[in-house]
């Protein structure tokens, strides 16, 4: 998994060279059909890769649809100045118009409407009337160095779910070891050995440590897999960069988020009587690590939404919606600051509460004590 | 110096008593039984000196220190229900579990060659702890707890499921380690080995002590007032005697309680019969057993 991830973006990069090398960006050129009750519209029939022929009655145009000289046809009704009705007619089974025949249809119609009326360049500038290109300026007035745009969210959204994966591979290891030493009774050993806060330090370490390296294999790999795509590959890829911080942050809520993971799985651990168990509990943990990534494309639009701010203070949420948001706009100091006091607040409170239990409950087989149990033990315990 | 002196430990699950006020101590160089029905609290007990779980009141003394993370370093314990890392090899699960007692790797090594040859498990030295049998895994786990040779060593259950080979060979090596000084604790439900083993017993029920000391003592407290005799000829009536128990080569001669063994010998050798056995009966500790724990659940 460390060198696997890594390894397959390299693939993908190759694969990306092989195919572009192979095949040319070609669109096929497509013939549609037009019928034109209202009149008026014969001219601009040339839309870039589209043809548009015209029929006198709808009859002939599905004739030539069935024989399969257009691939659709459309009608412009008598009605349509009132209306901006357009039927559209095809044998395919589709969602919607495709977004180059959209175009096409809009293009051919508001050229007809306004030809002879306003010059060609303006209509021109009706069909597309911006071309928006946005530069960043930081508060000095200078051009900043981070410009932001889609290039700034692929790294930040992909690095996110490998963040997600890798502090939830970390953590079920840990449940899966904890649990199997619980099912052939080596704890007692273990415990005879070692007290229960050293075993408990150990794990949290040892595999920490193993997930960090994975991590940090990823992160290091990044820049210098990009600095590749972009240099082989181009186009958009070249536009890809890292948020500032990127790296830094990355391996800081890394550490933290597993810490969190790390400290439930063990009390997880302790509580429930086998690995199969543990691992069904900490799924109810999980599902916030990975709400974040449900909601992506909101984010992406509506990147100010106060609810964002929530998922980012939310202990269990933060590593995910934190990364991601480096993506699509800047988070305010303050929100780092809260997100990080919270996560590593909660990951001290739940902690203590674990070490109280955690021996305690190691050594009970069989039967997973009721939350009112557990309760009543961290009271007492 | 006492090997372990437990005073006055008290432990409680949920409200339910497990260990109630037990006291008691083993001596270095003993082997000491802890002996009780299920559920008597004698896992619990132990888990308390190994300071697997702390007592809720009273004190538990190792080797003369109160139980800390070092004095764990001095003690070996086999737990009743075993396991260790299946996939792990032989050698490296007694060197990983070694380097939790503080034993470097190569000391670790070298004991473990030393006591694989001992029983005989030299050449699996190199397998995967799923390859060996189920009496193999109990062997590589006694050694586990013997390999940083601690002071003292707790055995809970360590003949279940040895084949004889293997339990003459473990109590040899119990005896071994009784001579070298170490203190053993054996937990078992097998009465017979505890009587071929132990010198001294603690008897649990209910968490609390009911009997306590020296075997011979206790064995000797718990004699009915009889006799086992083997003889030649006709026994006929004898004085003092006043049940005749016929066993299979010898009679049980119960006595009434004015006469002593003593007595009842003189009168047999004068009346000339020929006497092949005279024992004072003790009962078997199972019996013992029985009838003390019988009491406790009247």
């Amino acid at each position: 998994m460390t060198l696997i991830v890594p390894l397959i973006a390299l693939l993908l990069i190759g694969v990306i060279q092989l195919v572009s090398g192979i095949a040319g960006p070609t669109a096929e050129p497509t013939t549609i059909g037009y019928v034109d009750e209202l009149g008026g519209f014969q001219q601009y029939t040339s839309q870039g890769n589209i043809t548009l022929v015209r029929f006198d009655t709808s009859d002939a145009a599905t004739d030539a649809l069935i024989r399969g000289d257009i691939s659709e046809y459309f009608v412009i009704p008598q009605d349509y100045i009132s209306t901006g009705l357009i039927n559209r007619y095809t044998l395919e089974k589709q969602l919607a118009a495709s977004p180059a025949i959209t175009a096409a249809i809009n293009n051919f119609l508001l050229n007809n409407l306004l030809a002879g009326k306003v010059p060609a360049a303006t209509i021109a500038r009706i069909e597309a009337p911006s071309n928006l290109v946005t530069t960043r300026l930081t508060e000095t007035g200078a051009v900043a160095p981070e410009q932001g745009g889609y290039g700034n969210l692929i790294i930040p959204f992909v690095f996110s779910i490998l963040l997600a994966l890798s502090i939830i591979f970390s953590s079920t290891y840990l449940l899966q070891g904890l649990g199997e030493e619980k099912e052939n009774r080596l704890i007692e050993i273990l415990l005879s050995s070692v007290s229960a806060r050293e075993l408990l330090t150990g794990k949290v370490l040892g595999i920490g440590a193993a997930g960090l390296v994975q991590v940090g294999i990823w992160v290091i790999s990044a820049p210098l897999l990009l600095n590749l795509a972009s240099s082989s590959v181009g186009g958009f890829i070249s536009t890809i960069q890292l948020p500032a911080n990127f790296i830094a942050l990355a391996v800081v809520y890394f550490i933290l988020g597993y810490l969190l993971f790390a400290v439930l799985s063990a009390a997880i651990g302790a509580i429930s009587s086998g690995s199969r168990e543990g691992q069904q509990l900490i799924g109810v943990f999980t599902l916030p690590l990975l709400i974040p990534l449900w909601f992506t494309s909101l984010l992406m639009f509506f990147p100010d939404n106060p609810a964002w701010i929530f998922f980012t203070i939310f202990p269990l949420s933060a590593p995910v919606e934190v990364i991601m948001r480096l993506g699509v706009s800047d988070i305010p100091a303050w929100q780092l600051v809260a997100s990080i006091a919270v996560l590593v607040l909660s990951t001290i409170g739940i902690l203590l509460l674990t070490t109280r239990v955690f021996r305690t409950y190691l050594l009970m087989y069989g039967k997973r004590p009721g939350i009112g149990e557990v309760i009543r033990n961290l009271r007492s315990g | 110096m006492q090997a372990v002196e437990v005073s006055h430990i008290v432990k409680s699950f949920a409200d339910r008593v497990v260990v109630n006020d037990l006291s008691f101590s083993v001596a270095q160089g003993e082997i000491f039984g802890l002996i009780g029905p299920n559920g008597a609290g004698k896992t619990t007990t132990i888990r308390m000196m190994m300071d697997i779980i702390k007592p809720d009141s009273g004190d538990v003394t190792i080797l003369g220190e109160k139980l800390s993370e070092a004095t764990k370093n001095k003690l070996g314990y086999l737990p009743e229900e075993r396991g260790l890392y299946k996939k792990l090899g032989v050698l490296d699960s007694i060197i990983y579990l070694a380097s939790l007692k503080g034993v470097d790797r190569r000391s670790a090594e070298e004991r473990a060659d030393e006591l694989l040859n001992q029983t005989g498990m030299l050449p699996h030295k190199r397998k995967k702890i799923e390859e060996l049998s189920r009496g193999m895994g109990q062997i590589i786990q006694f050694i586990v707890s013997v390999i940083h040779d601690p002071e003292l060593v707790v055995l809970d259950e360590p003949f279940a499921g040895l084949d004889p080979v293997n339990t003459e060979l473990l109590k040899g090596m119990l005896f071994d380690l009784r001579s070298q000084g170490k203190a053993l604790i054996l937990s078992t439900h097998q009465m017979n080995e505890i009587e071929e083993l132990c010198d001294r017993i603690l008897m649990i029920n209910h968490g609390r002590s009911v009997l306590y000391g020296n075997l011979a003592e206790i064995k000797s407290k718990y004699r009915s007032n009889s006799v086992l005799l083997g003889f030649e000829g006709e026994l006929g009536e004898v004085r003092g005697v006043t049940e005749k128990r016929t066993h299979k080569g010898y009679v049980e001669l119960v006595l009434d309680g004015n006469t002593t063994p003593q007595q009842v010998l003189e009168r047999l050798v004068s009346r000339g019969i020929v006497v092949n056995r005279f024992e004072i009966a003790t009962p078997p500790l199972n019996e013992i057993f029985l009838k003390v724990v019988g009491k406790g659940h009247e």
